[in-house]
């Protein structure tokens, strides 16, 4: 099993890694836990899975893209 | 509908008049446009330049979405999206947004919920670059 991990912008910064791989996992909790050796997340943490929003609670399987990144400010 | 996603500077009146001119004379009866431009500063600080970072396959799947959307919720016959990524400076365009329908009604208020949908949920980020060092831009100003 490998779940692909993406972090953006300043969440990127301050955990200082773009992406990584998980090998199991069943939900966006576990993959944040393993992925960031348990960091405590930001409240206004937000995660898409395979490109779509998503929340922590939500399932992931294998050959899932899971990306976490701070409020969007674009436009 | 179109979207695209730019490295570069672009000017959107020329896009607006050129993506004008591909459509059927006399279809539509209304245009409305949003055009978003870099200022040269923001919380009272001079800004230098802006680095705006994307989630490439993201943001060019949900822009594709929000058009989707627009011309299921208005009776518009065409639209556009335009977003700028990478390094910007004062006075270039961010984005450019641009409705076109029979009546205005359907083409002003899918420009503005595009707009808004967009600010606050297309993966964007905003890093500026001022005199005293950079800084991410943390939230959208709430629809001044």
């Amino acid at each position: 099993m490998s779940i692909q991990v993406k972090f953006f912008a300043s969440l990127r910064e301050s955990l200082g890694q773009s992406e990584t791989t998980v090998e199991q996992a069943s939900t966006v909790t576990e993959v944040w836990d393993l992925a960031t050796q348990s960091a405590t997340p930001p409240n206004n943490l937000l995660v898409a899975v395979n490109l779509d929003y998503a929340n922590m609670q939500s399932q992931v399987k294998d050959g899932d893209e899971v990306a976490f990144f701070p409020p969007v400010t674009g436009g | 509908m179109a979207t695209h996603i730019l490295d570069e500077d672009f000017q959107p009146y020329q896009w607006l008049s050129e993506f004008s001119q591909q459509m059927p004379a006399g279809r539509d009866g209304a245009a409305a446009s949003f055009i978003g431009t870099m200022r040269d500063y923001n919380d009272d600080a001079t800004v230098r330049t802006m680095t705006l970072e994307h989630y490439p396959a993201m943001t060019q799947r949900y822009l594709e979405q929000l058009e989707k959307q627009a011309k299921t919720d208005w009776p518009l016959n065409d639209c556009l999206i335009v977003h700028r990524v990478g390094e910007v400076f004062p006075g270039e365009a961010i984005v450019l947004i641009g409705c076109w329908s029979a009546h205005r009604r359907a083409a002003l208020d899918a420009c503005n919920w595009l707009i808004e949908e967009l600010k606050y949920k297309a993966p964007f980020w905003k890093k500026e670059q001022n005199p005293s060092g950079e800084r991410w831009v943390e939230s959208n100003t709430d629809g001044l």
